[in-house]
């Protein structure tokens, strides 16, 4: 099979829905000629023109407040930010207006559209360019939050996305948009909600998702040379959660570890450990841990970054600890 | 301005539609009959009769925290906003958002707004909607004095003017944000002077005259859906009751709320109707008798109409 980027299975993935459906258009910062700071819009303002590839001014509140206006009335737009740190300028149209309109107008009315927007560290990018905000966006009921792993679960999850007749939050990791992978030429989608095993295992389960993903496939090859198998499962959607596949596996490894890039309180991990202790404690041979950001912002120099952010040798660590409770 | 006499007609109906609905909710609510909270449009009738008068049944608008008025405006069914504002099931949203939360897309109403300034973009987005899909619709956004110092506002009139879209923001400047009077925090004099920062035109009307507002909006409303781009309206005018119900009105000097209420809208409009020989006055009182009998009707529907189960309070969530 081909093999593309992360980035290039966005930009797939838009181009494909935007020929599928003539309601679907882009905006967002330096998407048209410029092809999006992250070269996720590459070729689209080429192929479907200003009309439906728009660039925006910085205006955060505006343009994601005028996506919800315009989803509610008969487009689909797929929005972007150029940083997802800066989701909290529209934070009140995503928070009070987008996850609640369906609802609070007796379902009369849907709001689909699409906010996509880069997140996460390990570049030296400091406190407000390296955030995970999507355990508070997970918090809120309307939002479906997506933060896919592989240029392949990107594309198939984008065109769900699209597709979706709620708000999606589509989360992409900045360390993974020139990572490469399959992704057949054909058409495809995955659902949405369905978290999948990118590596099967015996002995422990992690549950991560987004770049953490990654890590923990390295972590569990470098443990599999000392025979233990490790089980990755790969979230895929933090909300909706799919809590089938997160019991499915811990009852099998009856270990858990959960992997997550942001901050520990209140977090989608928290409320991975919590489902787990709610529906599935007596299958547990060892404490749940997890493996987080430490609670601070996330600091400039490499050698505090690298401090703060989850490390491959956390992992190994923690897969250690629960083995040996 | 040549107005078309249904037109004309239609206004003094809407302004007095209104009026005796804001009148029955004050009661109702004052009598407990009515949960929450309630902010009224008494004294506003003119400029949600005049803008709503000049637009069609599938334009849009958005509303704001005092919606009542905007979207009896726009066409919607006093039987189930009442029915909406006792939190009954046979409300236009089921009882879900009660009376600062009422949408009823199928009459381009997009949804009254509980947070200052929050429909602005949403009006935006709408009329960029309508201009991407060549509809020819035009978006009408509704809000305060005190959200046009919200940071949606000016980005949302940015965007608009920047992409001429089919959209007319409407201030309904009444002079107070909840409790503090708009001259200590605006150093404008009008909000209108505020459209000349981002390239639309702007006019300062008198709110109480709904003649006024109807021809600013008619011009507005014209051009946006010439593609001529956006236009701001500030209808200054008052409410005559508190921010919400049940506010002690300790920052409005009583001599201005007499001076105010003596200038109401409707009974010099009505006045006028019946001089230019538009209406007689037993036509007047008819439409005043038959607005009363529908809002009569409308608090029989609400008291007689079964409450949600409860738990309906799970659905609607996800389309």
């Amino acid at each position: 099979m081909r093999e593309i980027s992360f980035s290039q299975a966005i930009v797939e993935a838009t181009a494909e829905e935007m020929r599928r459906d003539p309601t679907v258009c882009v905006w967002g910062l330096d998407i048209g000629p410029y092809g999006g700071a992250f070269g996720c819009t590459r070729g689209l303002y080429e192929e479907f023109g200003p009309e439906r590839v728009i660039d925006m001014p910085i205006s955060e509140l505006g343009y994601v407040g005028m996506g919800v206006g315009a989803a509610a009335t008969g487009l689909r737009p797929v929005v972007e930010l150029q940083f997802s740190d800066w989701i909290t300028l529209p934070s009140d149209t995503l928070i009070n207006q987008a996850s609640k309109m369906r609802y609070m107008f007796g379902g009369v009315l849907s709001v689909p559209m699409v906010l996509r927007a880069p997140v996460g560290g390990y570049l030296a990018a400091a406190g407000q360019h390296s955030n995970s905000f999507e355990s508070m966006f997970a918090h809120i009921p309307g939002l479906k939050v997506v933060l896919p792993s592989t240029p392949y679960d990107a594309k198939g999850l984008l065109k769900s996305a699209i597709r979706d007749n709620n708000t999606v939050l589509f989360f992409e990791h900045k360390k993974l948009y020139e990572t490469k992978g399959p992704v057949p030429e054909e058409e495809y989608t995955i659902p949405i909600g369905k978290a999948d095993i990118k590596r099967p295992g015996t002995d422990v389960t992690i549950v991560a998702y987004a770049f953490m993903v990654r890590k923990s496939l390295a972590a569990a090859e470098q443990l599999a040379q000392e025979g233990i198998s490790v089980e990755v499962v790969d979230l895929r959607t933090v909300s909706p959660l799919d809590e089938e596949a997160i019991l499915t596996s811990v009852k099998k490894t009856q270990r858990l570890v959960i992997v997550q890039e942001t901050w520990r309180r209140c977090s989608v991990g928290a409320e991975v450990a919590a489902i787990v202790a709610e529906q599935a404690l007596d299958y547990l041979d060892a404490p749940v841990v997890r493996v987080t950001a430490k609670d601070v912002p996330i600091p400039f120099s490499p050698v505090l970054e690298n401090y703060v952010l989850p490390q491959e040798a956390d992992i190994i660590a923690a897969v250690r600890r629960v083995l040996r409770a | 301005m040549e107005i078309p006499r249904e037109t004309l007609v239609l206004m003094l109906e809407l302004m007095l539609k209104i009026r005796h609905f804001e009148l029955r909710v004050k009661d109702l609510f004052a009598a407990g009959e009515i949960p929450g909270f309630v902010h009224l449009y008494l004294g506003q009738e003119a400029v949600a009769a005049g803008v709503c008068a000049t637009l069609n049944k599938d334009d849009y608008i958005t509303s704001t925290h005092r919606g009542h008025g905007h979207i009896i405006a726009k066409g919607a069914d006093v039987k189930y906003m009442m029915a909406e504002l006792y939190g009954k099931a046979t409300g236009y949203n089921k009882g879900k958002g009660g009376s600062q939360h009422i949408a009823w897309p199928g009459l381009g109403i997009l949804g009254a707004n509980g947070i200052v300034s929050g429909g602005i973009p949403i009006a935006t987005g709408a009329a960029m909607s309508a201009k991407l899909r060549k509809s020819g619709q035009v978006a009408v956004a509704f809000f305060g004095d005190g959200a046009s110092n919200e940071g949606a506002f000016h980005e949302s009139l940015n965007l608009a003017a920047v992409f001429d879209l089919p959209v007319v923001y409407v201030c309904e400047n009444n002079l107070y944000g909840v409790g503090t009077r708009q001259t200590r925090v605006r150093k404008v004099e009008n909000v209108a002077d505020r459209a000349a920062a981002y390239g639309m035109p702007g006019q300062t009307v008198d709110g109480n005259d709904v003649l006024a507002v109807y021809r600013a909006a008619r011009e507005a409303v014209d051009r946006a859906r010439a593609g001529a781009g956006p236009t701001l309206i500030e209808c200054q005018t008052y409410r005559w009751r508190t921010h919400f119900e049940g506010e002690p009105d300790t920052y409005r000097p009583p001599e201005e709320v007499e001076a105010w209420m003596r200038r109401e809208p409707i009974a010099p409009y009505r006045q006028y109707l019946i001089e230019q020989g538009i209406l007689s006055t037993r036509e007047a009182e008819e439409i005043e008798q038959h607005v009363i009998v529908q809002v009569n009707d409308a608090v029989e529907f609400a008291r007689n109409s079964p409450f949600p189960a409860p738990e309906t309070a799970l659905e609607d969530l996800w389309a």
